[in-house]
């Protein structure tokens, strides 16, 4: 597809319709739509340097004047509305003139340096010069900025202000679209200059989204590696392999290189913003670390032999064979990847079950949003969040719970703050104070720092306010809900014991504030929860998914925009790996295994004999391992030594299996335990479709040819065939074509459809042909609308004297998960270690300063890291990150797990912070044997 | 408590909260220094990087130690033409100095401004509690020794002095009270009428100032009626008066004058705009170059609000700006009200329909406000009956620069600029003749001789290629350096300039330098050429009318120049 974008100078208007006369041609408009719009639209050209269609008109470059009947001067054309009748001309002698006059001004405070400048050919500046027909440069200029210095601080873009025009793109669009402000304009006049309130870009507020980069119309803020590489010749449109967002990308290429990767005007996930994983992050692909062929070992003590790919799928096959054949068919099993496409985990999934003949696979969706695919679905019907991401524009009132948009949905962030900064009015319900609890122009009207562990507590106390206040919506309830279930909930909800005041000391919040915070929800005429895994992960998890369930019926906060029970959902394609079948117990589109009926329609298709009972969950994996009873694995994409609780027993099961199979760009921790490693593929190599928190199915596109020579899904489906089930899928969209005959709300998605409209939201079937954005708008996907009664339970990890202080775990902006991927780029600058957040209370009774080395310690095992005093957190929490495999901070957190879907409580661990001055004993014996396995890499 | 954090806390939550609260840090501990910034930031929830940009807009904040003495040096046209430059350079020579240095061991600055509305005795300086006029350069070693005689900017009382007989024979319907009243006297100013028909409904005022033919005094001259009737039909609940003190055009002084001498005439104003369109919440934006003004109207707006009875409909707010010309500027005074950098905003939306936080606003000027008391009194009939044509009513004409007589006259539109400078300012005070006068401020026309006859309406003086601008009317002598003053516009452009828009933030700056170039090298056929070509640009695709006006002041001053470098050429052509 083309490089450049077709930009249309301001934003749409979206009014009715209004016809005007651009140079004797009529032309419609919307109104609201500026003149430069309404011309560029209808093919008309108006030069143009300030504007661009992602922000609104600034009206400072002057280029694109235009003469307007009954107008005594010109107009700038991205200023001006259109309105009926308008009569505008675009090009006189005149206007030709003044845009020459301005663009001989603009030369004269730039360097001309066209022929050896990054961005030579793909230059506003450039291209507008060329258009004005400017000739000559007339100007003896005496003051110049052609000589100030680049700031190179950042990793990943370098800041050129030789070459700056002061159109405060860079400015506006961190303002407007990302709203960091980290970018402003000092000076004034001649002297203006875009600055970044630190001395350099590395040291400022700046996080790195590429917004100010993708907004500068010249070379002023330019990607570093088209500074080095040259202007790319191609793009493709794919889609990131981060976080939920999954924003829409132009991958642009040279050759077979990435150049950069652009974010998508036209992407509805992300509406051209990005964040710096995505935007940037994306070297890992191409790191030396990387592994492209198939490895093999009798034993984790043995060298690793790089064989073919035939013989690493034989060795695997004979492996999982010998295994299933002396310890029975329950004995092996996998785990699909939420990283990889639907099609790949669909042949993985497919495989175990039809091929390892039992249904023990899991996905990493156990260990962060099952309790949100249990929750919903018991109170709604479906196991997905019910809106689209613009839903949020139109919010009052924004729930935040156990969420930290900012750092680990940047981009959804960038929305939430813009609705925010319009007016909306924001309630966030975390132990920590996250950045949107009060950043610039941002500030929570109630920030709910309540103790890690009584988020069911809240919600109840939410609901009791609800109920007694009269603030129910009758309406709603009558005509959506089941009606028997939601008087047993009125019940339950208004006793005495859900009150604010009965749990406030419990919960750390004190009663008032609770009841502000719930009235202001209620009382919303749209109310929206976002919530993330500060809501899942806990052992009440699935309570607490189901208690804001019926929180927003009670309220009537469901099946409209603006409103919803959202998950912000952790991995590229958790969501996806979770439709496509990937839990024990159910099927595709979270049918249940035990269906007859749906086992038929699969043991049909596929022409096996589907085994008709629910199999291992992970932990029941890993338990049975420890048995001795579980003892072969393929995991695909997927870390579970480094991201699953209580490290040492995750280590102990995978010690004692007889097969691990491993299928992953790099020798992860995991890897470090198995006998097959089966080389995967980046998402630059892959074809497929990621679906994203908002069930958007995105495409994502090859950029270049499988570095391993062989895509995962053909891996899978080789190692199937010599298990002795054959596949033979000719394509990835083959495989999506199954999907669909076999997922009543997948039917209408095929390839073809998604690359003729872009995206489709789930359901997509007849019904809904061009997919859903916002669900239960009619009625429930389960009919009516169930309340489910959520008694507060109080998780059996507790604080006490000996541990008496709650870890609770989160990420950071430049970090992804386990780090794997972004540990591999210049984003490591941003968080080379993981620290301990420790509030200043807690600190000075043990004699802790930020940069000391501490020892955490729980029931579960220690570690040792650094230090941060921190007031976000409350005293008597501590805060910490898991993107360094080093830390091991998964060797303190618990067995505990939520009693619905087993999701570990990650969330909540009693523990003592000492001062410590060497690592601790896991740590190093972490040390030795990473540098033990990377010995047995072959030497290459 | 942080220090700064007590400077800074009565500010939170106020508008344009930001700029006050480094006003207050700045008076506080005369700078502001990264501990400010941040604790500013942190305080009005704004990132580094804004506040950063914010106090680098404004020329009264700054990110440096100060020295232990300020001396700011009216560098303007009106006290120009009394002698500023020769004052200066004296200035420099006995400090040892150069002006708007900064030198961080220095305990002396000398600094710029652009006007503290002392024109008619100027040159004028000022520094710390002390406001300086009638200088010379003979003063110059007074000034620095701290010996020179000045007046105190707390001396708020009624001026002692008879009006002079020069300045009698007028028409004073806005300044008919001053010099002859306490200003803050308030029981006086309500005796004598004041106040008395603020509960009159909406409509009759509209009508009567519909009637009137008001026309903003600011400069624009914009019928007041249309934007007062757009902003009374807007339903919203929320609406903003500002007025517009921030009275930066050199050689005008009639906004200090009233403000200082009668400041309950334009709360009087305020409450009637308000109670016409429909405003509870009015601010007075006024420039920091004013500080008898602001102790003045401070001290008025608290009597006055303690008179429930006279000020329950409408709150009014004083707010000081922080040092930009651009500020007067409507939009800008905007932006910079709201506590951000005085961009100019693009128009549409009129502030009419789109003001203050986004809310339709009535925003006018000292005058204009002031003039509505008086209007609604005696009809807007009686007003229109004053003047000529489509120039209705009364003018403060502020006369200055080489006069022998310079002041207020307040008379109807339509006297000959030439019988006014002969009735009531008697000649240049140098003695020698008239070279040129700059009506309209420093973006004004610089009329020659044979346009002295143009009567003083709108029309006459648009038709001109001049404005009546503010009224202010700055005499040059027959020694004036007109290509200087044309280099001087364009300075006053670069420094002024808000930056937005392209012609005014590098035109005024290649404009000024083309100046320099002439006065070096001579006049050129090119150089005029390109002159021509970059006053196009400027006055025809700037955003506003700083960049718009500026090549007014610069061709009319050149226009002799040019045409003697056109009569030379062609007598060699020929």
């Amino acid at each position: 597809m083309r490089l450049a974008d077709h930009d249309l100078g301001t934003p749409k208007g979206g009014g009715e319709r209004v016809s005007l006369v651009i140079n004797g041609q009529r032309v419609e408009a919307q109104s609201g739509d500026s003149i430069l719009r309404a011309a560029l639209e209808a093919d008309i050209p108006i030069p143009k340097l300030c504007s661009t269609d992602s922000l609104e008109a600034f009206g400072s470059c002057r280029m694109c004047l235009v003469e307007v009947d009954g107008r005594k001067n010109p107009v700038s054309s991205c200023t001006e509305p259109v309105s009926e009748g308008l009569v505008v001309r675009t090009e006189t002698q005149d206007l030709a003139q003044l845009r020459r006059g301005v663009m001989e001004l603009y030369i004269s405070d730039h360097p001309l340096d066209c022929l050896t400048c990054s961005a030579n050919g793909d230059c506003e500046l450039q291209d507008v010069a060329g258009q004005v027909g400017l000739r000559e440069v007339r100007y003896q200029a005496v003051s110049s900025h052609t000589q100030e210095a680049k700031d190179e601080s950042n990793p990943y873009f370098t800041y050129d202000p030789s070459k700056c025009i002061v159109c405060s793109r860079c400015v506006r669009a961190c303002e407007d679209i990302q709203g960091t402000f980290a970018l402003t304009i000092e000076g004034r006049g001649f002297q203006s200059r875009v600055k970044t309130g630190a001395d350099q870009f590395f040291d400022s507020d700046c996080v790195s989204c590429g917004a100010c980069v993708q907004a500068c119309p010249t070379a002023t803020l330019m990607e570093n590696t088209v500074i080095e590489q040259g202007v790319p010749d191609r793009s493709v449109l794919t889609t990131c392999a981060y976080c939920g967002v999954g924003c829409s990308f132009k991958a642009e290429v040279k050759g077979d290189q990435v150049v950069r990767m652009v974010p998508h005007k036209d992407g509805l996930a992300n509406e051209g913003h990005s964040c710096v994983k995505g935007r940037f992050a994306w070297g890992y692909a191409q790191h030396q670390d990387r592994i492209t062929e198939p490895m093999v070992r009798e034993s984790v003590n043995e060298p690793w032999r790089t064989v073919s790919w035939d013989t690493a799928i034989d060795f695997a096959a004979q492996r999982l064979k010998t295994v299933r054949e002396r310890y029975g068919p329950q004995s092996i099993g996998g785990i699909t990847s939420s990283r990889c496409t639907n099609e790949e985990v669909w042949v993985v999934q497919k495989m175990i079950r039809a091929a390892f003949g039992n249904n023990n696979v899991d996905t990493c969706a156990r260990v962060c949003h099952s309790p949100t695919g249990y929750g919903l679905k018991q109170t709604f019907g479906t196991s997905a969040g019910t809106q689209h991401f613009e839903s949020v524009s139109q919010a009052d009132v924004i729930l935040v719970i156990g969420a930290n948009p900012t750092d680990a949905h940047p981009v959804f962030a960038a929305r939430m703050k813009k609705r925010l900064r319009a007016g909306a009015s924001l309630i966030v319900v975390d132990p920590r104070r996250i950045d949107l609890v009060r950043s610039p122009h941002v500030e929570a009207a109630h920030h709910l720092a309540l103790t890690p562990g009584t988020n069911v507590a809240m919600m109840n106390a939410f609901a009791h306010v609800v109920v007694t206040e009269g603030l129910v919506d009758e309406a709603f309830v009558r005509a959506r809900c089941d009606i028997p279930s939601f008087k047993e909930w009125l019940l339950f909800a208004s006793s005495p014991t859900n009150a604010p005041e009965a749990i406030a000391t419990q919960v750390g919040v004190d009663a008032e504030t609770i009841r502000a915070a719930a009235r202001e929800y209620a009382r919303a005429d749209r109310a929206a929860i976002y919530y993330g895994l500060g809501v899942t992960e806990h052992s009440q998890g699935s309570s607490m998914v189901m208690a804001m369930a019926n929180l927003a019926m009670a309220t009537g906060n469901i099946g409209r925009a603006g409103v919803g029970v959202n998950p912000l959902r952790g991995q590229n394609n958790v969501q996806g790996s979770c439709d496509m079948g990937s839990f024990p117990h159910e099927l595709s589109g979270y049918r249940s295994i035990t269906d007859d009926a749906v086992r038929a329609l699969f043991d049909d298709d596929w022409g096996v004999t589907l085994h008709h009972e629910p199999g291992f969950r992970i932990p029941n994996m890993l338990d049975a391992a420890c048995d001795g009873l579980f003892k072969g694995i393929y995991i695909q994409g997927e870390d579970i030594a480094q991201s699953d609780p209580n490290t040492q027993h995750v280590e102990s099961a995978l010690s004692q299996m007889d097969c691990v199979i491993v299928q992953d760009l790099f020798l992860n921790e995991t890897a470090k335990f198995a006998h097959v490693f089966l080389p995967g593929t980046s998402f630059l190599e892959k074809d497929g479709t990621f679906t994203n928190a908002e069930r958007r199915i995105n495409r994502v596109r090859p950029v270049m040819a499988p570095k391993t020579g062989m895509a995962e899904w053909e891996v899978t489906q080789a190692l199937s065939t010599a298990l002795g089930y054959p596949m033979a899928y000719q394509s990835a969209s083959e495989i999506m074509t199954e999907v669909a005959r076999l997922t009543p709300t997948f039917s209408g998605v095929s390839f073809e459809l998604l690359d003729e409209v872009g995206s489709v939201q789930w359901p997509c079937n007849s019904d809904a042909p061009n997919g859903t954005p916002v669900m239960h708008e009619h009625e429930f996907v389960r009919g009516k609308g169930m309340f489910i009664l959520t008694e507060y339970q109080p998780t059996e990890e507790r604080a006490n004297r000996k541990f008496p202080l709650l870890l609770t775990t989160g990420r950071m902006l430049s970090q992804y998960n386990v780090g794997a991927q972004t540990r591999r780029t210049e984003n490591i600058r941003w968080l080379e270690e993981d620290v301990l957040e420790i509030h200043e209370a807690d600190a000075e009774t043990r004699g802790i300063q930020s940069g000391d080395w501490v020892a955490i310690r729980s029931r579960m095992g220690e570690i040792s890291l650094r230090a941060k005093v921190s007031d976000a957190v409350a005293e008597g929490v501590v805060y910490t990150t898991f993107h360094h495999p080093m830390t091991g901070t998964n060797v303190i957190t618990t067995d505990l797990s939520d009693w619905a879907t087993n999701c570990p409580e990650y969330k909540v661990t009693a523990v003592e912070v000492t001062p410590a001055n060497h690592r601790s004993p896991w740590q190093q014996r972490f040390a030795e044997r990473h540098s033990e396995q990377i010995e047995l890499l072959p030497s290459d | 408590m942080d220090a700064t954090l007590t400077i800074i806390e009565p500010f939170v939550g106020q508008m344009g909260g930001s700029i006050s609260a480094l006003r207050a840090i700045m008076a506080e501990c005369g700078w502001i220094d990264d501990h400010a910034i941040d604790t500013v930031a942190e305080q009005f929830n704004l990132s580094r990087a804004e506040v950063k940009g914010i106090v680098s807009f404004y020329s009264d904040f700054r990110v440096e130690p100060p020295p232990a003495r300020l001396i700011q040096v009216c560098q303007a046209e009106a006290c120009q033409a009394r002698g500023a430059q020769r004052l200066t350079t004296a200035l420099e020579l006995e400090a040892g100095i150069t002006l708007d240095a900064r030198d961080p061991t220095g305990t002396l600055e000398l600094k710029s401004v652009h006007c503290l509305g002392l024109c008619a005795h100027g040159p004028a300086a000022w520094e710390g509690d002390t406001l300086y006029v009638g200088l010379s350069d003979t003063d110059a070693g007074a000034l620095i020794g701290s010996t020179c005689e000045g007046y105190s900017i707390q001396d708020v009382g009624k001026l002692d002095v008879e009006p002079p007989e020069w300045l009698a024979d007028q028409e004073r319907l806005i300044f008919r009270r001053m010099g002859n009243a306490d200003p803050l006297d308030l029981e006086a100013y309500c005796e004598a009428g004041g106040f008395q028909y603020a509960d009159l409904p909406s409509e009759t005022i509209l009508r009567e100032i519909r009637e009137s033919g008001l026309r903003g005094r600011g400069g624009a001259g914009f019928p007041a009626s249309i934007k007062w009737d757009t902003v009374a039909a807007e339903p919203s609940q929320t609406k903003y008066l500002v007025c517009n003190a921030d009275e930066g055009d050199s050689g005008t002084f009639a906004d200090r004058l009233i403000m200082e001498q009668d400041p309950y005439l334009l709360l009087e104003g305020m409450a009637l705009a308000a109670r016409a369109v429909g405003a509870s919440q009015g601010y007075i934006y006024l420039r920091s170059e004013y500080p008898r003004a602001a102790l003045i109207l401070r001290e008025a707006i608290s009597r006055w609000r303690a008179r429930p009875e006279l000020s329950q409909t409408l709150s009014i707010e004083l707010f000081i700006g922080a040092g930009a010309y651009i500020c007067g500027e409507e939009t800008s005074l905007l932006e910079s009200l709201e506590g951000k950098r005085g961009l100019i905003r693009a128009k549409p939306p009129l502030p009419a329909k789109e003001g203050l936080m986004g809310q339709p606003t009535l925003v006018h000027n000292v005058l204009t406000l002031c003039s509505v008391p008086w209007i609604v009194r005696q009809g807007g009939a009686s007003y229109a009956s004053f003047g000529e044509g489509a120039s209705t009513g009364t003018m403060p004409f502020q006369l200055s620069g080489n006069v022998r007589h310079g002041g207020i006259i307040e008379i109807p539109f339509g006297l000959p600029l030439r019988a006014l400078i002969e009735r009531y300012g008697g000649g240049t005070l140098s003695g020698r003749p008239i070279g040129a006068i700059q009506v309209g401020g420093p973006l004004g026309a610089y009329l020659l001789p044979e346009a002295f006859d143009t009567p003083l309406t709108y029309e006459a003086m648009q038709a001109i290629g001049a404005g009546i601008g503010h009224g202010g009317i700055v005499v040059f002598d027959d020694q004036v350096d007109l290509v200087e003053r044309a280099r001087a516009a364009f300075e006053f452009c670069a420094i002024e300039s808000c930056g937005k828009c392209t012609p005014c933030r590098l035109g005024a700056t290649r404009g000024e330098e083309l100046l320099k170039a002439i006065q070096r090298d001579g006049i050129s056929e090119d150089r005029i050429r390109l002159l021509d070509d970059l006053c196009d640009v400027m006055e025809r695709a700037s955003l506003c009318q700083l960049g718009g006006m500026t090549p007014i002041p610069v061709r009319s001053a050149l226009r002799p120049a040019i045409a003697a470098f056109e009569s030379d050429n062609e007598v060699q052509g020929r």
